[in-house]
């Protein structure tokens, strides 16, 4: 009888190059993505150091992180020095032959959104990326990790990286969501209840039925937080869902090496037996629409309950930081979260800015109007969802509705463009990081599903959206 | 890469948790495709009074005299979190600082401290919670050879460090240079796992119709 193994370890072993000293392994790099932000220094210190990319076929960059989302757009941006950093990246990645989605690319776009989007990231792969939210990827069954800038050099120069190899976690999720409750909630409700410390040092598999019922793109909301969950990176096995999504992708495998594929592919699950580090079981029915009230996704409770009291928090570090917390977002212990009022409103970003999460979102908006006051934008994760989305007419449901209909980029997550909601305001946000001024100079950011986005918009303050649902969304 | 052996210098308590690398260094500081450029924009939304101002804000601890020179920065839990950019590893120690002391760390800045010769220090919280408490006039010793860290009033506290990253920074390490050195086992790695899993290498014939480079 042979040893049960997780789906983890299958992938690991399969990478592994050498031993190396000191209990590290030296593993091999199947896909390396790069972007204008870190993978324009990484490229030239490359080329100042005198190596050459080792398998320029192998990697790809595109312009997400700096390029501006207002409609016709050029190298011009209002980042500090952004045209250096674009024009950087395009004059590198051709020096190198790397395939770039450059800022005018019919197939532009975020790059966690464009990866999968051109089946450039497959079962089974190892894929690598200077951008802490590569996790995303191991939604499709690959190992997906962010790096840095130096190791995305060393994965350029060699193929491979030097890593310690994490624990293992796995977090299953089991029965049906509740209406109105998606992706996004779920993985909001598991880093407020086990904090963004709690999975660190380890790969987090995510199983259970309500994760094989997700679709592809709910299980790349899903898999994208894992690293505000402290994790290595999250994983989910790959099935029949994943190989329809893949299908036909332009650099997904064709015609009998398609079938050779799939037949691997579905070897890519945990052994019944195999045994992980640590085990958290969920009850998915439990889970509410999620919002965060703080400055850090742990910072989150469900939409229709009240703002925490730091007084009743045990641990002195984790009360101060509420705290602080409350006092940044000018929020009071008790306040109920659907009595805040907003400023902005935004959907988009690698974790929600895939054309589902624009269809549910233009569900909600389809003949409401955004709050008088509230400034609402949408930025489609890329270029070809965008085109996808106008083609159903949703550009109208969000434009009528009062949203900016934006061009494909990072665009509000994070500043990116130079643009932010402006100085203490207030946006109902399906980002995935509510730091302090990530948004900008002391945005207050409230983390939330595209749904209650939308409902938030509408309302002008943060709102439940299973009020405006009536109870119908499945 | 700068090695780390033993190092000598004040440490400056900032213990706050969750310290996220887009406080370290805002988007809006990295204003060259660089490593370098970034010392000034450390802590910027913390350490001045305004946004993209640079008059100093008194109430932050950097700003504080007896803090001038601090080479050690002691830290709360997951320091380091969010964004990968390597360039709050690059600001840190533009700024000066040699060693972070947390009782947790990001794992991606972890590996970029490892990378550039910027010693993470794993202490427990209540460790780093006496070390903030010590005379500011005194200086911290750190020893890389004994994973020992020594207290400006002598107390002795041991971290552990992974093999192959205290190697790295004792040498002063390019592990560019290294794995280059490891080209036959990548060569037939690659060579054994074409004929396995042929979808992934995208110079072969029918693995993807559309790259323009097949």
């Amino acid at each position: 009888m042979t040893t049960p193994i997780s789906l983890f370890d299958k992938l690991w072993e399969q990478h592994v190059v050498a031993d190396l000293d000191g209990e590290a392994s030296l593993l091999h790099i199947d896909r390396i993505f790069l972007h204008e932000r870190t993978g324009s220094v990484a490229l030239q210190t490359l080329e100042a150091d005198g190596h050459r990319v080792r398998h320029p076929e192998l990697a790809f960059c595109t312009m997400d992180h700096i390029v501006d989302t207002l409609p016709n757009r050029s190298d011009e941006t209002r980042v500090p020095g952004g045209k250096a950093f674009i024009q950087t990246t395009r004059d590198t990645t051709r020096r190198a032959g790397i395939r770039l989605y450059d800022v005018n690319d019919p197939q532009q776009g975020i790059v966690h959104v464009i990866s999968p989007e051109q089946g450039i990231v497959l079962p089974g792969a190892t894929v690598v990326c200077p951008d802490s939210h590569t996790c995303t990827q191991g939604a499709l069954g690959a190992l997906a990790w962010g790096i840095g800038s130096s190791d995305a050099e060393h994965a350029l120069a060699t193929q491979t990286l030097r890593v310690l190899k994490p624990r293992s976690m796995r977090v299953s999720f089991d029965g049906a969501l509740a209406p109105a409750v998606t992706a996004k909630d779920m993985i909001l409700w598991l880093i407020g209840r086990y904090t963004t410390s709690g999975a660190a040092g380890h790969v987090v598999e995510f199983a259970g039925s309500t994760v094989r019922n997700l679709t592809v793109e709910a299980r790349l909301t899903l898999c994208n937080m894992a690293v505000e969950f402290s994790a290595f990176t999250g994983i989910i096995a790959p099935d029949n869902a994943v190989f329809e999504y893949l299908l036909g992708r332009p650099f997904a495998p064709k015609g009998a090496l398609w079938e050779r594929a799939v037949e691997s592919w579905r070897t890519l699950r945990t052994d019944d037996g195999a045994t992980f580090d640590r085990e958290i079981l969920v009850e998915s029915g439990m889970i509410a629409p999620m919002v965060t009230w703080g400055t850090s996704p742990q910072h989150t409770t469900a939409i229709d309950t009240a703002v925490p009291d730091p007084q009743l928090e045990t641990d002195t570090h984790t009360r101060l930081a509420m705290e602080r917390a409350l006092a940044y977002m000018d929020l009071k212990p008790g306040q109920r979260l659907d009595t805040v009022t907003i400023d902005a409103a935004f959907i988009g970003s690698c974790t929600n800015s895939r054309l589902s999460d624009l269809r549910a979102a233009a569900q909600l908006l389809r003949g409401r109007r955004v709050a008088a006051g509230v400034k609402a934008i949408c930025v489609p994760g890329s270029t070809q969802i965008k085109r996808d989305a106008e083609a159903e007419g949703l550009d109208r449901v969000f434009q009528e509705a009062g949203f900016e209909w934006r061009e494909s980029g990072c665009s509000m997550c994070f500043f990116a463009g130079g643009e932010s909601f402006g100085f203490r305001q207030r946006v109902a946000s399906t980002t995935n990081r509510n730091f302090e001024s990530r948004q900008g100079p002391e945005t207050r950011t409230h983390l939330a599903s595209p749904i209650t986005v939308a409902a938030s918009a509408v309302a002008g303050r943060l709102a439940d959206p299973r009020k405006l649902l009536g109870g119908s969304h499945g | 890469m700068d090695k780390f052996t033993v190092h000598r210098g004040v440490a400056v308590p900032l213990l706050r948790i969750n310290i996220d690398t887009d406080a370290i260094i805002p988007s809006r500081e990295m204003k060259h495709v660089s490593k370098t450029g970034l010392g000034d924009g450390l802590f910027a939304g913390w350490r001045y009074l305004e946004p993209n101002g640079r008059t100093p804000n008194p109430e932050f601890v950097l700003n504080q005299p007896p803090y001038a020179g601090a080479s050690i920065l002691l830290a709360g839990a997951n320091f380091g979190c969010g964004s990968s950019r390597e360039h709050a590893v690059w600001a840190l120690k533009e700024y000066g600082f040699r060693a972070i002391v947390a009782p947790t760390f990001g794992a991606i800045f972890y590996n970029n401290c490892i990378r550039n010769g910027l010693l993470p220090v794993v202490l427990p919280e209540a460790a780093i919670q006496h070390l903030s408490c010590e005379p500011v006039t005194g200086s911290l010793t750190i020893d890389l050879e004994r994973c020992v860290l020594v207290s400006p009033g002598g107390t002795e506290y041991l971290f552990e460090i992974q093999a192959a990253h205290r190697e790295m920074l004792l040498e002063g390490l390019d592990p560019v240079a290294l794995t280059l050195k490891l080209e036959d086992r990548i060569a037939a790695f690659q060579q054994r796992d074409r004929t396995q899993r042929p979808w992934i290498y995208l110079d072969q014939p029918n693995t993807a119709s559309q790259n323009p480079l097949a």
